[in-house]
């Protein structure tokens, strides 16, 4: 063998093996990122509850993060199990998780109606387009997409009013607050996070007029070491209680370590930062997903847009930490209290935004479409909304 | 003024997990070879750091796995590379897919866990000073052992035996084989430890920095880190100045935000990137720059005996 074939076999021995470390590492980052077709079904259908005489009804999840993650897809893996716990064997339901939004989504929503899934429920915004062509083709399926402002015939829109578990949540900062300054790490600037950015100032005026807010941006949904450092320089602004719209725990944590406080949100964080949590405003998806099952069984179900807050026991402001005095335990349980039978309501005028000009005015109450739309930050919050004139 | 102290300790902190993680690629490719797995490395040494600091509660030991981690893994890299000649580029883009692939494997049962208290770190009397206490003396042992090994790895690679060997092994390999070095032996040394240290980085950024574990939390540093040995044209000091400039980029356009000055962050996101870019285009055009500054067999393969 001369040098240089002997040198073509090595390569070639080189790049084959070179191959299966990347085929590997595809296997190993699809197994839990994108959804192998073959190995996540398999592995769920043994998860779900076996199954009764009568047909029941199939029903999938695409979830956007790992079930894990203590947040987002936490709070609807457990709206889920709440549905399973429910309707027992009227229903069998599977998962797929860390669904990304682009267009591996599409196909995971045909896998899931290829695999005889009749309601498919999509968790993040960023699944509309794809549910909607799905929903196209398959008008005998039904889709619910959650945060999203697009329906069909066969999709409907639901989402929760987050924004009153942050005005629930800035009752009790206001309370807290020593310097008079808190902050909020925030996630991407669109409507449903510079709104409960606003209702937790809001929140934290009705029991503190003096209280500033501070608002620092990650542009991202998800990226702790970037939360840590956003939470970081708030608490060196100042700031001693922190509310986050981002989906890890990072900034309850970093709150721990420097002896502030700060919430959990979407799903209960106590255990991230016992000494910081004040409370966890979360997400409570049972309640809506038995409701939309029961209507698939009964043959009553129908396209449109839901939004369910404290009202509909969707949202609550939940684990009250012992270092809350009484007095604020009470102020938030008189707004959740109002908030359940209407007769309270968080964007009540008179409100201004922070340049001083009049958005909702005396007397009226702002509806759905104008917190849809919500680009502006009230009075008490620093700053601008990037992208705003 | 208090703030400005507090800017510059999270600038030095930030930095610090930067700085590691470049040193540690620096003397990998010091010796000729480009390692593209260092967000791969680093998340899985950050979760294998997090989940003995979980098991054992201690911090040294968090960071000894993740060294071994990380230079398992280059390891692994190293013989495919040095030995069987694989595409430097290629691989270590695969290390760096199965690394994040793997780590949240291995991870899941840690996205849910919490470290006991994190320990606060002050040294007497200095950390007592005005201002340059709480700026500077306040840190996680891990900020000041970083400053002192960019001062020892200097001194290795310029006044040292190893060092030379090292450098020589990266501007020419096949001279360093005619002189009786074993090319690829050293290689592999210089590999592993690049690895090593960016293993050291991945399990201080789960431990100490953040302090937790979620898939893919690395975000970005690792490639941060490879951008800066380029940034620093390969010269521990600027390493190390390039990594507080990084963090402190980072650490203050949150500052000015929280003032409520608008500062585009996705622009902040790009401009180690773009400074790195800069300095290629600087030291490329110009040949004597170029040689001094960047291992000549940089990204080569090297056959001994041909």
């Amino acid at each position: 063998m001369t040098t240089s074939t002997r040198r073509t076999v090595l390569r070639a021995t080189a790049w084959s093996s070179l191959a299966v470390a990347a085929a590997l590492a595809g296997c190993s980052k699809k197994d839990d990122t994108a959804p192998a077709a073959a190995s996540a079904p398999a592995a769920e259908a043994a998860a779900a509850p076996a199954s009764a005489a009568s047909a029941p009804l199939k029903i999938a999840f695409a979830y956007l993060g790992p079930v894990g993650d203590g947040g987002w897809t936490f709070a609807h893996d457990n709206g889920r199990k709440a549905l399973e716990k429910e309707l027992g064997s009227q229903i069998s339901t599977t998962f797929v998780e860390s669904v990304p939004e682009s267009a591996d989504a599409e196909r995971v929503f045909r896998d899931m109606v290829a695999q005889g899934n009749t309601l498919i429920f999509g968790t993040s915004f960023g699944y509309m387009e794809p549910m909607l062509k799905v929903a196209a083709d398959n008008k005998g399926v039904k889709f619910e997409h959650a945060t999203g402002y697009k329906t069909a015939d066969n999709m409907s829109v639901y989402d929760n009013r987050t924004y009153e578990g942050a005005y629930m949540a800035g009752v009790i900062a206001g309370g807290m607050t020593r310097t008079n300054t808190i902050g909020v790490v925030g996630s991407i600037p669109i409507p449903e996070v510079i709104r409960n950015i606003d209702s937790y100032t809001l929140g934290a005026q009705s029991v503190n007029p003096k209280v500033k807010v501070k608002v620092v941006w990650v542009n991202e949904w998800f990226n702790p070491p970037k939360e840590t450092e956003g939470a970081q320089s708030l608490i060196d602004g100042g700031a001693d209680v922190l509310l986050q719209n981002t989906d890890s725990s990072a900034v309850l944590q970093t709150a721990e370590k420097n002896g502030k406080y700060a919430f959990g949100w979407d799903s209960d964080m106590t255990a991230y930062g016992p000494k910081a949590h004040l409370a966890s405003a979360v997400n409570i998806w049972g309640p809506y997903y038995i409701k939309t099952a029961r209507d698939v069984i009964a043959g009553t179900w129908k396209p449109g847009h839901t939004w369910w807050g404290v009202k509909e026991g969707a949202i609550d402001l939940v684990s009250i930490s012992d270092k809350v005095p009484a007095d604020l335990k009470a102020k938030v349980d008189k707004v959740k209290a109002g908030l359940k039978d209407g007769t309270f309501a968080i964007w009540k005028g008179p409100i201004a935004s922070n340049d001083g000009k009049v958005q909702v005015k005396d007397g009226t109450t702002a509806d759905d479409a104008f917190l849809g739309g919500i680009k502006f930050f009230v009075k008490g919050v620093e700053g601008q909304v990037p992208g705003a004139k | 003024m208090d703030t400005y102290a507090l800017l510059l300790a999270a600038t030095l902190n930030a930095g610090t997990v930067l700085a590691i993680a470049g040193l540690g690629l620096l003397v990998n490719e010091r010796s000729g070879i480009v390692n593209l797995g260092a967000e791969g490395m680093m998340l899985v040494a950050a979760i294998a750091g997090f989940a003995t600091a979980v098991q054992t509660g201690s911090d040294w030991l968090a960071f000894g796995a993740g060294a071994l981690s990380g230079a398992i893994m280059a390891g692994a890299f190293g013989v495919l590379v040095i030995w069987l000649n694989t595409n430097q580029y290629a691989t270590g883009l695969a290390l760096s897919l199965f690394g994040s692939g793997f780590s949240a494997f291995v991870g899941i049962h840690y996205t849910q866990e919490r470290l006991q208290s994190r320990p606060h770190f002050a040294i007497p009397v200095l950390s007592d000073i005005p201002f340059f206490g709480p700026a500077l003396f306040r840190q996680h042992p891990m900020v000041y052992l970083t400053i002192l090994f960019t001062i020892v790895l200097t001194w290795f690679l310029y006044r040292s035996r190893a060092g030379l060997v090292l450098r020589a092994v990266g501007e020419s390999p096949e001279s360093a084989h005619a002189l009786g070095y074993p090319v690829r032996r050293i290689r592999l040394l210089a590999v592993m430890g690049g690895g090593a240290l960016c293993g050291v980085a991945g399990a201080y950024l789960s431990v100490v920095y953040t302090p937790l574990w979620v898939e893919g939390m690395v975000a970005g540093k690792g490639w941060i880190a490879l951008a800066l040995t380029t940034f620093a044209t390969w010269r521990p000091s600027r390493i190390l100045l390039g990594a507080y400039l990084f963090g402190g980029v980072t650490m203050l356009q949150f500052h000015l935000q929280g003032e409520g000055v608008q500062i585009s962050s996705q622009l902040l996101t790009m401009l180690p990137y773009l400074a790195t870019i800069v300095v290629l285009v600087l030291i490329s055009r110009n040949p004597v720059w170029i040689r001094a500054n960047m291992p000549a067999s940089l990204g080569k393969p090297f056959f001994p005996g041909s």
